[in-house]
């Protein structure tokens, strides 16, 4: 099980290296859509715009559906969620320390100004 | 040059993460200061625990013993047996410092710091590669798994955008 949650988190990752499957994604987030639907917005063919919802189908960003002829498009929240949230954490807790950490080298710094000339190299 | 750190400055202090490769992240943040006082806050401990349990983690750093010296040793303390320790495999004054992190086991990353110094501003790069990609989707951070806030925050923009489609 774990094993099958990391794959996924792997998947969603490569999925979201690609700008255009980034804007389909920002795309579904506002209203689902068909594959025709997103090939026009974007520009593509329906084999292109075929193979990055298949990417992110693979990656469970993506969920589709065939009604009649037509294959829906919407977002899959859940695997969203694992990727972006790895990322988000790991930036927040950087930032935080750096927040802090430039708060100690200002009073470094101020330190060195008062002490005078004691210039290190 | 002595310029005034003041808001004209901002934008260069963001703290820019990338996933690399399926092993390795990459944080990039610039500071308005020298090197070698960007490396002082690295590796003296007193300097170096004050900003490195920042306030939002919610832990209470208890101990530590950090011997920052190429071969040296570190353990830092929060209790409850939640000790983050490792060696020092480079301390280069004032541009680099290379580190594990033995917590992790044989998942144990390896933390690589290099501060680059241009105009008296220095621009830290600060790697984390992990001995597979399966170590690094485990970890999240290390200690950033106590941060479940932030996360509770964008699971609920996620699913927010999720239920407008």
């Amino acid at each position: 099980m774990v094993q099958y949650v990391r794959t996924e988190l792997d998947a969603a990752f490569a999925a979201l290296s690609d700008a255009t499957r980034r804007g389909v994604l920002e795309q579904l987030g506002r209203e689902q859509a068909s594959i025709t639907d997103l090939a026009d917005r974007f520009h593509m063919t329906l084999t292109g715009m075929r193979k990055h919802v298949g990417v992110l189908e693979q990656a469970g960003l993506v969920v589709t559906e065939k009604v009649g002829r037509v294959r829906n498009c919407r977002i899959g929240a859940r695997r969203l969620q694992e990727a972006a949230a790895w990322i988000e954490r790991y930036q927040q807790l950087w930032d935080e320390r750096f927040g802090e950490l430039d708060q100690v080298i200002e009073e470094l710094k101020q330190k060195e100004k008062s002490d005078g000339h004691e210039q290190s190299r | 040059m002595d310029t005034s750190s003041r808001g004209e400055l901002a934008p260069m202090k963001h703290t820019k993460v990338e996933r690399r490769s399926d092993r390795e992240v990459v944080v990039t943040r610039s500071f308005d200061a020298p090197a070698r006082v960007v490396f002082e806050a690295w590796s003296n401990p007193e300097l170096f625990t004050r900003w490195w349990v920042p306030k939002s983690m919610g832990m209470t750093l208890r101990s530590y013993e950090m011997d920052v010296r190429t071969g040296g040793g570190y353990r830092l303390g929060f209790g409850d047996g939640m000790d983050f320790f490792g060696r020092y495999l480079e301390v280069t004054p004032p541009s680099r410092i290379v580190w594990t992190n033995d917590e992790g086991g044989e998942n144990g990353s390896v933390t690589t710091v290099t501060l680059t110094e241009t105009d008296g501003t220095t621009l830290l790069v600060m790697s984390e590669l992990f001995p597979t990609k399966e170590a690094l989707d485990a970890d999240g951070g290390g200690a950033a798994d106590a941060m479940h806030e932030t996360f509770g925050q964008l699971d609920e923009l996620l699913v927010d955008l999720a239920s407008k489609s």
